[in-house]
């Protein structure tokens, strides 16, 4: 009861506001498909859309758990590291003999544990969970360089790589796409639909306020970094599928495209807002270009520059909208202005 | 409740994003049957030779479009490759489009395989970042019909029609011992070995293999004193040449089978004023090396003509598109401007070999420009 009464009004106007900027993503979307229909021939051909999905899947799953988090105005910058820890113990345990089906278990297990610290640093500790996963990003490479050293394992089965390459039999949809969506529509009804969304939203938006109502922050934030540790792990073992490979440095530079890919979904970085359809489109938006450019022999600098452009966009667009709309509104409806806001002509000028 | 209608809203705008991408993917699947023409084409060019020898040079000499994967587009040496890529490309009026990732990642390498394959390229001239990584989408582009070439670093064996490799490996043992001797006066004293990384797969070769020939009568006075790791980075490099000349006063020779290294030994050697005393050889670009060539302090070392490199790649690929070779064991192949005109025979695991290193001295180095 209490949860609720309180981040309701403020959050009308955020839901409306998102509903627009996924509308906008989907028009991206669309048009982005357009440009690569354009750019290259070979845009809409068969296998072209599985390509231009399954090289970003492991980006993409670990975006879900990251937009919660990000949502409850935390971050977690260590999971491109926890993937290639768990990329290297993955190797490590086979390459000793150990079968996959104890493998597995064991490193998600560690994915968890690795989440659980990062959590209990940032909630308990209370540290700024900036400092402390970028503390656990070193850390986590570290370790995934004791235990793989620079070797790479590749001797793995067959039925193991097809997991990370291969697709739904008869179909051209690759398996990971599969454990995305399942991991969206999870998380997505979790966010949106469950109390346990509710808590995570009033804790981005404030702290304080959420405890005083009754939240426990602490628990939320500890069980998010669970989460997303566990996940990174999950994206670490369908990378080492995917490449057939387990290395340490699997995963590298990975982070800064799953913040990229939040941020683009509409994801507030200070917390309190965002979707995870949002996230969806953003994640598929981003796959479309970068294969479109490459498709058009863009060189790489271009479509890092290109990516670029559209993060910037996406935080540009919304403040405008949002500031012409209340224009637009204390105009139509002739509605006195609020208190802090300046005239009219300088509004629109801003 | 104004949530869950936003949700709702949300969900509804993503199912329409899952048709359009549904309909995409179900809209591309009426040209399959396209997919199979490369493959028919190389068939049915590959039988032409069997049969006359004009109609099998005929379709050699037909232009081709290929894709040059680098393992990344920073790196001068597979700038220098490309040069003779677009050369052998030029003769035939054939496409090469240069694409990759700007670090030599594997994870970054793969997607544009996947791209090359999706535009249906005749073939696919790759360095790979990872040999094992690569191996999955190169073995799906194969089975759609594309011609796989391996250069510099080889994809996983299977995943390659042929891979032509820079140098003779064991003949790289032999040289390097070869230069060091040349270089210590009479043949004897103490030398040192600065690598690259202690776990790069190329250097730990030929230095295993220098050891053996060092083992022979021909080089017993010739004394390994140490094996030091540059780790192909120029600070790190430039410390432990410098680390060698402290703590080994008598050192004849520095032998860097790096190109890193070996630059970055010629440089600590000039600097420290011991050009007289101490000589540097090993693996090295002639554009680095020309000062120190011309200096004394490193008057010969060794590489092969990285362009030709790229020359004979491009060869190879349009002989495997046109049908001339498939890559087995044992087929031979001639290149007129390369080998001195000799034929090249295609080894072990499909793997030809571009030739012995080359020397550079002061006799030759002004002549390349890589």
């Amino acid at each position: 009861m209490t949860t609720a009464v309180a981040p309701a009004s403020g959050e009308r106007r955020w839901a409306r506001l998102l509903a627009r900027w996924e509308t906008l993503l989907l028009v991206a979307l669309i048009g982005l498909i357009v440009l690569g229909t354009y750019l290259s021939p070979f845009f809409l051909t068969p296998g072209n859309f599985s390509n231009l999905i399954a090289a970003l899947m492991e980006v993409a799953i670990m975006a879900l758990p990251m937009t919660l988090i990000i949502v409850a105005g935390e971050i977690d910058l260590s999971v491109e590291s926890m993937a290639g820890l768990a990329s290297a113990i993955l190797g490590f345990l086979w390459a000793a003999g150990v079968p996959l089906w104890v493998d597995i278990p064991l490193v998600l297990v560690v994915g968890a544990l690795g989440g659980l610290l990062n959590g209990l640093l940032v909630a308990r500790g209370g540290l700024p969970s900036l400092v402390v996963t970028l503390g656990t990003l070193a850390l986590f490479r570290g370790l995934a360089l004791i235990v793989l050293g620079p070797r790479g394992i590749s001797d793995f089965p067959a039925a193991f790589t097809e997991l990370g390459f291969g697709h739904v039999p008869g179909t051209l949809i690759p398996w990971p796409f599969v454990i995305f969506l399942a991991l969206a529509l999870l998380l997505g009804i979790v966010l949106h639909r469950t109390w346990i969304g509710r808590q995570v939203y009033a804790i981005g938006k404030n702290t304080g306020a959420a405890r005083f109502s009754g939240v426990r922050v602490t628990r939320v934030k500890v069980s998010l970094f669970v989460l997303s540790g566990l996940i990174a792990a999950l994206a670490g073992i369908i990378l080492t599928s995917r490449l057939s490979s387990a290395r340490a440095d699997a995963g590298s530079g990975m982070t800064l495209t799953v913040v990229t890919v939040v941020l683009l979904g509409g994801v507030n970085i200070f917390g309190g807002s965002g979707t995870i359809p949002g996230v969806v489109l953003a994640v598929l938006a981003v796959a479309v270009m970068q294969n479109a450019l490459r498709l058009a022999h863009v060189t790489v600098e271009v479509q890092s520059i290109a990516l670029g452009l559209l993060l910037i966009l996406s935080v540009v667009i919304p403040t405008f909208a949002h500031q012409a709309k209340s224009a637009i509104d204390r105009v139509r409806g002739g509605r006195p202005p609020p208190a802090d806001s300046v005239p009219h002509g300088e509004r629109a000028l801003s | 409740m104004l949530k869950l209608r936003s949700f709702g809203r949300s969900i509804a705008l993503v199912s329409v994003a899952a048709v359009v991408f549904a309909a995409c993917s179900a809209g591309g699947s009426s040209p399959a049957p396209a997919s199979s023409a490369p493959s028919a084409a190389a068939t049915a060019a590959g039988s032409a030779p069997a049969g006359s020898a004009p109609a099998g040079s005929a379709a050699a000499g037909a232009p081709i479009t290929v894709g040059y994967l680098p393992k990344d587009i920073v790196n001068q040496y597979f700038a220098a490759a490309k040069t003779g890529v677009d050369k052998a490309a030029a003769e035939t009026g054939s496409t090469v489009t240069q694409v990759g990732p700007n670090q030599a990642t594997a994870a970054l390498q793969v997607p544009f395989i996947a791209d090359l394959t999706t535009q249906k390229v005749s073939a696919i001239i790759i360095s790979a970042d990872g040999k094992d990584e690569v191996a999955p989408s190169l073995k799906a582009a194969m089975a759609a019909g594309i011609k796989v070439v391996g250069f510099d670093s080889s994809p996983a064996v299977g995943a390659y029609n042929v891979f032509v490799n820079q140098v003779d490996f064991s003949g790289v043992g032999v040289n390097l011992s070869d230069w060091a001797c040349e270089l210590a006066p009479s043949c004897t004293g103490d030398i040192a070995i600065l690598s690259a990384a202690a776990t790069a797969t190329n250097q730990n070769a030929w230095i295993d293999l220098m050891k053996t020939t060092l083992a022979t009568d021909k080089y017993k006075g010739l004394k390994l004193v140490a094996t030091v790791y540059g780790d192909d980075d120029a600070t790190k490099s430039t410390e432990q040449a410098q680390a060698l000349l402290t703590k080994y006063p008598n050192l004849k020779v520095i032998v860097a089978p790096t190109t890193v290294g070996i630059l970055a030994a010629a440089q600590v050697v000039k600097a420290a004023g011991k050009s007289d005393t101490v000589k540097v050889t090993g693996l090295g670009f002639p554009n680095d090396m020309k000062p120190f060539v011309k200096d004394g302090t490193s008057p010969v070392f060794g590489l092969w003509s990285v362009p030709d490199l790229g020359y004979l790649s491009f060869q190879v690929a349009a002989k495997l598109v046109s049908g001339e070779i498939t890559g087995k064991e044992g087929e031979t192949f001639t290149i007129p401007s390369l080998n001195g005109g000799k034929p090249y025979t295609i080894g072990k695991d499909s793997v030809v070999i571009l030739g012995p290193a080359f020397r550079f001295d002061a006799t030759n180095v002004d002549n390349f420009n890589f």
